[in-house]
């Protein structure tokens, strides 16, 4: 294989990348929109829902009632927030049933679609924190020490451990995720101090820190769609150049490694949010979004033949990344 | 290679002590923060006296508890009477409330709020509207009252929704002018709904009769007072002696 132009090519794009425009080489093989397909649809799903509860309070038509908490669709389909259902339940109050259908149906949805899918597509936050990290990325801010990772689970636990211990719902004073969606439809402006914070949080202080390492709801999101079919598949993981564009935009960068270089394609961890920013400025289009079934069956054609049976004589990826897995030990 | 591959992405190992460390670390951290949150939660959750909750609201404690601030009694409301509290607005943030003073409850038959809320924070065994328990009025400043001046105000009276009932006038000798009458405004406190209609119409600049939670309306006598209710006492004894 011809090693040297790999290499050639990788420096380019890296070069690319530092001197002109983010993921340059993603646009210039992709065109403007080609690299910011996924990231311009999710902002349009993002937007649209809020503007979907909006409609009833502004305009009089309801279409959807309440917000993310609880609401009702069309006046019959009730939806409500896993993690509010939960606090109430273990705050010792048994709700009516219509709650823990919407927190059923809530559930379901993304246990299908993937948890975290909350996160980038739906959760109002996620504009606040994609914000900061994107400035922080213009600003060329240095790196600071991260939080840990498993945070949100202790946050996690202790939310769901406060209600039972006092019997209220205390997560939901400060909870930022229905915040947006209050301001919006109930005027409530003045609680938006917290995204502030949040948003200074995740700038000046620790990367990601709000999305990627704290959020409760997320953690719970995470854990809901484990399992789901769909995932973001590294499905040419060969044609990856390493020119690390994809570890820039990702909000959990952490679980891009193990799918470019491990056993499976399929990117597992519960913590991806399935945003598709990967896909979106990968200019080799490695990533894809694949059930996780479709993403084993290319494992074994192409990435997990050459793993298992001739390691030597393997993919370009791997003359890379052998010495640098070595390294990160 | 691929088994240094492999363990490149294996989940690091944690020895006993390390883990140890870390889970008492995250444990003080946690607790930190809970008492923290737990703490701002309190200070801001204290229900303010002039804020009143939806027809059906669960006892406060409860109702922190069960209210999962969705605001779908809100848009239920027909007439905006109710608000979800903002921070620093005098009832736990996210959380629904009305102002007698600006808006009262309208008492409506059907009680939509109720209907429409999903975590029964807004009791549905509530049936009738008349018996919802959102308050009790209370004439608070018998200064100021005009019917205590001797005037024919009477405007909280004819707003009530259970006039005579909730509200009576009643007739007492004007000691001033000493051949009048003086109609008080008094209120049932079994029977106010606590809509705040009342405290809402009073003319005056800030009103006379008021709203207060009903905690802080009603006294409450001794466990070991054993008249608590003489009349009936009274009666049954009376009953009781005739049937002998």
């Amino acid at each position: 294989m011809s090693n040297k132009s790999i290499s050639h090519k990788t420096m380019n794009s890296k070069a690319k990348a530092r001197t002109q425009n983010e993921h340059a080489a993603a646009i210039a093989e992709l065109g403007w929109f080609g690299a910011h397909k996924y990231l311009l649809l999710r902002r349009t799903v993002q937007l649209s829902l809020l503007g979907l509860f909006a409609l009833g309070p502004l305009l009089g038509i309801w279409l959807f009632k309440g917000n993310l908490s609880a609401s009702l669709l069309l006046d019959t389909i009730p939806f409500a927030d896993p993690l509010v259902s939960l606090q109430l339940l273990l705050a010792g109050h048994t709700p009516e049933l219509s709650l823990l259908i919407g927190a059923g149906l809530v559930t379901a949805f993304y246990a299908l679609a993937g948890g975290r899918v909350f996160c980038s597509w739906v959760c109002p936050v996620n504009l606040v924190t994609d914000t900061a990290s994107w400035l922080r990325r213009k600003l060329k801010l240095p790196r600071t020490s991260e939080l840990p990772r498993n945070l949100r689970y202790y946050l996690l636990a202790l939310v769901l451990l406060l209600p039972l211990l006092t019997g209220s719902l205390i997560w939901e004073w400060v909870n930022p995720v229905p915040l947006v969606y209050r301001a919006v439809l109930f005027g409530s402006l003045s609680g938006l101090w917290i995204l502030a914070a949040i948003f200074l949080l995740d700038l000046f202080i620790a990367e990601r820190a709000w999305c990627g390492h704290l959020c409760p709801t997320g953690a719970l999101f995470g854990l809901v769609g484990k399992w789901s079919p769909i995932k973001i598949v590294a499905s040419k993981a060969s044609a990856c150049d390493n020119c690390m564009d994809c570890f820039a935009v990702c909000p959990e960068r952490q679980v891009l490694k193990p799918a470019l270089k491990g056993q499976s394609p399929v990117i597992s961890s519960p913590d991806c949010t399935q945003c598709g920013r990967c896909i979106d400025v990968c200019a080799q289009r490695v990533f894809r979004y694949r059930t996780r079934f479709t993403g084993t069956q290319t494992q074994l054609s192409t990435g997990g033949s050459t793993n298992s049976q001739s390691p030597s004589s393997s993919s370009p990826i791997r003359q890379h990344i052998a010495p640098k897995a070595e390294n990160d030990q | 290679m691929s088994q240094q591959v492999k363990s490149a992405f294996t989940a690091k190992q944690v020895n006993r002590r390390q883990f140890l460390a870390t889970t008492a670390k995250a444990g003080c951290v946690m607790g930190l923060v809970g008492l923290g949150l737990t703490a701002t939660a309190k200070s801001q959750g204290q229900l303010a006296p002039q804020a009143c909750r939806p027809p059906g609201a669960l006892e406060e404690s409860d109702f922190l508890s069960a209210c999962v601030r969705c605001g779908l009694c809100v848009e239920a409301c027909p007439y905006d009477t109710l608000t979800l509290a903002r921070w620093f607005d005098g009832a736990a943030t996210g959380t629904p409330f009305f102002t007698a003073r600006h808006i009262p409850c309208e008492m409506c038959e059907d009680i939509p709020c109720i209907k429409a809320c999903p975590s029964g924070a807004l009791d549905p065994q509530l049936e009738h509207i008349s018996d919802a328990k959102m308050g009790i009025a209370v004439l608070i400043d018998e200064k100021n009252c005009l019917n205590f001046k001797g005037l024919r105000c009477d405007v909280c009276y004819r707003v009530c929704p259970l006039i005579d009932n909730a509200i009576t006038l009643e007739r007492q000798r004007n000691q001033h002018s000493d051949h009048h009458a003086m109609f008080l405004p008094t209120v049932n406190s079994d029977t106010c709904t606590g809509c705040g209609k009342c405290e809402h119409a009073c003319v005056l600049d800030t009103a006379a009769i008021k709203v207060l939670p009903t905690a802080l309306a009603l006294g409450k006598s001794a466990e070991h007072d054993t008249y608590l209710n003489t009349e009936e006492t009274t009666l049954e004894m009376l009953n009781k002696g005739l049937t002998l």
